[in-house]
């Protein structure tokens, strides 16, 4: 019985990323319209995004405030590519991007030129935030910067990023960002069948986001990780590095939002400061907030409910969707802070409670204590 | 001689503006492990509070005046029903009552987008504050050396406060030892109270001197907040000249990289030197000294 349960407990996340996989990958695309299962795309995206945000936050212990800077570096690299992309089917191999002629001087900055080569951009989206986060991790980790100073630091980058791009508009597009994308990989964009092979490529890369965290989740890693999120001393004093293993989780974190963004470029047919500065930043956590952040389907679910919830409210109220943001915020956090599915298992036990199963109280697990920075 | 004279006298003002901000986000971070993200919203409120006395108070040269006290109160009471509302339930989950103050924010800003609009509204000068004064080549306007005078002025009272007060006095035992300060019977909480109302008011001082250089504007509080809390990082906790000294680096340094490149440039340089300076202090400026291993 023991083992059949504890075969259970290793199984039962692959059966919830299988159940994921099947409504997205075989129900999602023949039930919903074109237009919506682009939006589901889009929020695929953000869900990309907010599976490595758990993996930094609920598990690490570091509130990533500036994931957007990350999306931001995907999105921008793949939408460089298929901005030269579209500029090259037209106007032959040295053509360049119709914005810098109409705000710069017609000429391109040296450092898109690499962009031309779609594996060069492939191979950026992963390489780029990687490189990036090992830097800026390293500098914060090492020297035991955390807490609170940690989210500060995330969060003055995204703003930091946002207002870069905004100033650089002959070379980013400034405030407009990137967009009218024709092709992808040689694909038309306005072919609908192109279309839903995008969104098939987003979801299957949820899928495998989802494996590849449920593995670091079971692995001795994993572990270390939450043990380093719950007493950063303490396994520093079983001697190991907490510096090195908080590293790992947010490069991971890094290079799965960049992918979602490199993704949300050819979805939504456009990038631009608004989809990367702050704001969109603490967009991204808070479906991970209200999925669970140490879940293993929490973030992604999250993030698909909130996607979902801003396009169904800012359709209806325009103007009230900030005030249901903030009200999520509030209320979540204040709540059920271990997220809305963490209350399921909580709600099962109540309702067996009440047809009279009687079952001996679980011991009560101490909340992960975070440190208040001395 | 002009191009030194004027990122540093106006990078000055800018620094006291942060740090009249900052004082208030140092003390409630510093004593309850607080982080809150809605301080720039009462940045904001005490902005609009002194619009709102000018529709009152038409004669703007008193209105000023009276919109001082009043933008402290407003501000402090808005940090007192935070605290009693939200804050209070949530000790011991610093990184939480970020994230719910974020979403306070976001409540505040849209509030006020849809009570006062969209767009900004100006405020108008007092005629004694209206000019300014020649340094070195550099029209200094009197609006600028207002704010210093201010934030010099909000950190006198405060230092005041701190040193010479029986709250004060318990404040600081708090900050330093909580458990032990409950033991020799200070009421933390209501300390706790008082520190969020005085840090709240602050902020709202603050939007007073805001309002005179920029009006008002719904997103106010989302221009300074980052500025304010990297300087309360690199100040460092629990002592205020940490925080002064930070505040008039960030303000003076951002400045004069304004100067050189751009407006965004300098965020960036002045984000990538702060985590430059925490390689080499990682605590910040200063900081007291705990036996504590966190």
């Amino acid at each position: 019985m023991t083992a059949l349960f504890k075969s259970a407990r290793t199984w039962a996340p692959l059966l919830g990323i299988a159940l994921v996989a099947i409504a997205l990958l075989v129900i999602a695309p023949s039930v919903l319209s074109p237009f919506r299962l682009n939006n589901l795309g889009k929020y695929i995206c953000w869900a990309i995004a907010g599976v490595g945000i758990g993996l930094a936050w609920g598990r690490g212990g570091m509130l990533v405030m500036g994931q957007g800077v990350f999306f931001g570096l995907g999105g921008y690299a793949m939408a460089m590519h298929l901005k030269l992309e579209a500029a090259m089917a037209t106007g032959g191999p040295d053509a360049i991007p119709d914005f810098m002629v109409l705000y710069g001087d017609g000429t391109m900055p040296g450092w898109w030129e690499p962009f031309r080569s779609g594996p060069f951009t492939l191979v950026a989206i992963v390489v780029l935030p990687a490189l990036a986060a090992t830097i800026l991790g390293w500098a914060i980790f090492k020297r035991r910067v955390k807490g609170a100073y940690f989210a500060i630091l995330t969060q003055a980058l995204a703003v930091a990023f946002a207002t870069l791009l905004i100033a650089t508009i002959q070379q980013t597009g400034g405030f407009n960002g990137l967009n009218q994308f024709t092709v992808f990989f040689g694909y038309n964009l306005y072919d609908p069948a192109n279309k839903k092979m995008i969104y098939s490529i987003a979801a299957t890369v949820l899928i495998v986001c989802l494996v590849v965290v449920w593995q670091l989740y079971r692995s001795r890693f994993g572990e270390l990780l939450v043990a380093t999120r719950d007493a950063e001393e303490r396994v520093r004093f079983l001697g190991h590095d907490p510096a090195n293993i908080k590293l790992v989780a947010f490069v991971v974190a890094a290079i799965m939002a960049s992918i979602g963004g490199a993704l949300f470029a050819p979805i939504t047919g456009i990038i631009s400061p608004s989809d990367v500065d702050a704001t969109a930043s603490i967009f991204l956590i808070a479906g991970v907030a209200l999925g669970g952040r140490a879940l293993l389907l929490g973030p992604a679910l999250g993030a698909l409910a909130v996607g979902y919830g801003q396009t169904m409210l800012s359709e209806s109220f325009p103007d009230q969707w900030t005030y249901f943001l903030g009200a999520l915020f509030v209320v979540v956090i204040l709540f059920a802070p271990s997220g809305l599915f963490s209350l399921l298992p909580r709600a099962w036990r109540a309702a067996s409670g009440l047809i009279g199963s009687r079952r001996v109280q679980e011991p009560t697990t101490p909340q992960p204590q975070q440190e208040v920075p001395a | 001689m002009d191009a030194f004279t004027t990122p540093l006298l106006a990078g000055t003002a800018a620094g006291a503006l942060l740090l009249i901000a900052a004082l208030g986000l140092a003390l409630t971070f510093g004593q309850m492990g607080v982080i809150n993200m809605a301080h720039g919203e009462f940045l904001m409120a005490g902005a609009y509070t002194t619009f709102l006395t000018q529709q009152v108070v038409t004669n703007s040269n008193i209105s000023i005046l009276i919109a001082l006290p009043a933008a402290f109160l407003v501000a402090g009471v808005l940090g007192l029903i935070l605290e009693a509302t939200v804050i209070s339930w949530m000790y011991r989950r610093p990184l939480d009552t970020l994230l719910v103050t974020v979403g306070v924010a976001l409540l505040l800003q849209q509030l006020a987008k849809d009570i006062f609009g969209a767009q900004g509204d100006p405020v108008e000068t007092p005629g004694w504050l209206d000019g300014n004064i020649d340094v070195l080549g550099y029209h200094w306007p009197y609006r600028q050396m207002f704010t210093i005078l201010l934030a010099l002025a909000c950190l006198a009272a405060l230092g005041a406060l701190l040193k010479y007060t029986s709250y004060g006095r318990q404040i600081r035992a708090t900050v330093q030892n909580r458990d032990l300060a409950e033991t020799m019977g200070v009421a933390t909480r209501t300390i706790d109270r008082v520190t969020f109302f005085v840090g709240s008011g602050l902020a709202g001082i603050g939007g007073v001197a805001v309002s005179l250089i920029s009006g008002t504007n719904p997103n106010l509080g989302t221009t300074y907040i980052i500025s304010a809390f990297l300087v309360v990082v690199a100040g460092g906790l629990g002592q205020l000249r940490g925080t002064v000294i930070a505040a008039f680096a960030v303000g003076i340094v951002t400045a004069f990289f304004t100067d050189w490149f751009s407006s965004s440039m300098a965020q960036v340089l002045t984000f990538a030197l702060v985590v430059v300076f925490l390689q080499i202090r990682p605590q910040g400026l200063f900081t007291v000294r705990t036996r504590g291993l966190a």
